[in-house]
């Protein structure tokens, strides 16, 4: 299927959630569906460097809350539209996302995931003293109650969450029929294998650690106005890291229906289990399920299906 | 005689405290097949990874097509037209052969020349290597259905679909049978005819002497011979290396 074929069935699936919801008349579907969709472009924001190219992304929080605090402090100078803070918040993501690669991806393996782990730890400790966003107060952000022709606000927050997922799901699926896609997996398979059949690595990881930063930080920049309060240690929180990998390894690492499988079935799971049995519940739930799927099933739900496929079929 | 394809000078790499290769000379004509033997240890492969940039030389130089070579990664050797396979096969687990196959064209022929094939293109070029190894029926299995030889193979392949100046096997026949050593022997005597240099590291004395017009060997890190493979075998140092005073 043609990536522009694609875009436009993305788009209509969209049109139909997002109808959809509005069809129930239900406030909570709306809030629960954002943390859902957030989910989606988080998951499938670490599979582009995590399952592509197998680089083991710790640091997704650190992303995230670069993006949020991005517009924590463009909204303490002066108020833009959110499509515009996602945008800022995407740049200032990518950025941290390039320089990381650039002073990392010499490491591999498991240095690699400490290493963004301590980005991750570096990056609260500064937002933490820097009292302009709030420091470990945290910060308010008093979000309109309403937005013209949508009408309420968190219904627009959806919305716009709703394209980033669009965007990010369709993004990743182009990378991954592309030549870029092919470099990616030779990385992943065999990096000095690929050198030697002229992979430039170190560029593409570049450019791997760039879109799936920028992405992570775009998931991240409406957080604030969905939340309306943001503190360091909840942005910076352990559910953005473990929740970005457990769901594309759940629903499978190789394809770009992995992460959103993964993040569609934890991401419910875990708002039902928040109404019904505890908030608590929700890490422990992943936790579990994390550990059943690496066990039975290492490939994800993808490798289950496949799996089953092939011996059908021979 | 034509300049060299190849020219390596006073090479020399260290591993800690360990003398892997001191001060190696070698040119390689084009369109020679040169053989490089030598003793478990001897420094074969890190001479190989010293040439294509896996490793990188403390000192001495490597002149690649009259360029210097130095300090480039081996990406950008491999787009000059240096290729190689190695010593264990490494494919590209998580693709089809076919596919492994794209990848060099992709990133090394693309990139080189500066065009894109179209698919069509590209699906001829993948089936010709694939025919040329006799891996055509196997285009969209993947490198877990492979035997080693079809591994080794593949390999080659993979490393001639970069369309190389030189190509350098590492060990492309170990562990194989009889047979499948004449089958190697005959891929590789296809691509000298088309006008491709070849170094060969091998173990195997009976491929090196049917298959080298020259011989070079390294001991501990060390020439100490170069010359007709018949000559090199009397050399009395190399006997000394191999069986022992």
């Amino acid at each position: 299927m043609r990536s522009s074929v694609f875009f436009l069935i993305a788009v209509l699936v969209g049109a139909a959630v997002f109808f959809g919801a509005r069809f129930v008349h239900n406030e909570y579907i709306f809030f629960a569906g954002f943390v859902i969709l957030q989910f989606i472009v988080l998951a499938t924001a670490w599979n582009i460097l995590g399952g592509y190219t197998g680089y083991v992304n710790f640091g997704t929080a650190a992303f995230f809350a670069m993006g949020a605090y991005s517009t924590v402090f463009v909204h303490k100078l002066y108020p833009l539209p959110v499509p515009v803070l996602i945008l800022i918040g995407g740049i200032v993501s990518g950025i941290v996302g390039f320089g990381m690669g650039y002073l990392t991806l010499r490491l591999r393996g498991a240095f690699f995931s400490i290493a963004t782990l301590a980005l991750a730890v570096v990056l609260q400790t500064l937002v933490v003293n820097w009292t302009f966003v709030g420091g470990s107060r945290g910060a308010y952000i008093i979000r309109p109650n309403t937005i013209p022709l949508i009408g309420n606000y968190i219904e627009y927050l959806f919305l716009i969450m709703l394209v980033l997922a669009i965007i990010a799901i369709t993004t990743a699926r182009i990378i991954e029929r592309s030549q870029l896609g092919y470099g990616f997996a030779t990385i992943r398979d065999d990096e000095v294998a690929a050198e030697a059949s002229g992979v430039p690595t170190l560029r593409l990881k570049l450019i791997a650690t760039t879109i799936s930063g920028a992405l992570m930080g775009m998931a991240g920049a409406p957080f604030p106005y969905y939340i309306g309060y943001v503190d360091p240690a909840s942005t910076f929180g352990l559910a953005y890291a473990v929740n970005s990998i457990a769901m594309p390894m759940i629903g499978g690492t190789t394809s770009w229906i992995g992460p959103l499988i993964g993040a569609i079935l934890l991401g419910t799971i875990q708002q039902v289990a928040t109404v019904t049995i505890s908030s608590a519940a929700n890490l422990l739930i992943v936790g579990l399920l994390l550990v059943a799927f690496v066990i039975i099933a290492p490939k994800g739900i993808i490798g289950l299906v496949q799996g089953f496929r092939r011996s059908r079929s021979g | 005689m034509a300049p060299a394809l190849l020219e390596i000078a006073g090479l020399s790499k260290r591993f800690g405290g360990f003398v892997a290769l001191d001060g190696i000379d070698l040119n390689v004509r084009p369109g020679e097949r040169l053989g490089l033997i030598g003793p478990n240890g001897s420094g074969k492969s890190t001479l190989v990874n010293c040439i294509c940039g896996t490793l990188h030389n403390e000192t001495g130089s490597v002149i690649f097509d009259g360029k210097p070579i130095n300090g480039l990664l081996a990406h950008q050797r491999t787009r000059l037209g240096l290729a190689r396979s190695f010593q264990l096969p490494r494919p590209f687990m998580g693709l089809s052969i076919a596919d492994n196959l794209r990848v060099p064209l992709i990133y090394t022929v693309h990139a080189r020349e500066g065009k894109r094939f179209t698919r069509a293109e590209m699906e001829d070029h993948c089936g010709e290597f694939l025919r040329l190894v006799g891996l055509a029926d196997k285009a969209k299995k993947f490198p877990r259905d492979l035997s080693m030889v079809e591994m080794r193979k593949l390999e080659l392949a993979r490393a001639m679909a970069a369309e190389p100046k030189l190509l350098i096997a590492d060990e492309a026949m170990a562990g194989l049978s009889h047979s499948e050593v004449d089958d190697i022997l005959a891929l590789l005597a296809r691509l000298s005819e088309r006008g491709i240099t070849i170094i060969l590291i091998e173990h195997i004395m009976r491929a090196v002497m049917a298959f080298s017009q020259r011989v070079v060997v390294l001991v501990s890190g060390k020439k100490i011979a170069d010359g007709l493979p018949q000559d090199v075998m009397r050399d009395p140092e190399v006997e000394r290396a191999y069986l022992g005073q």
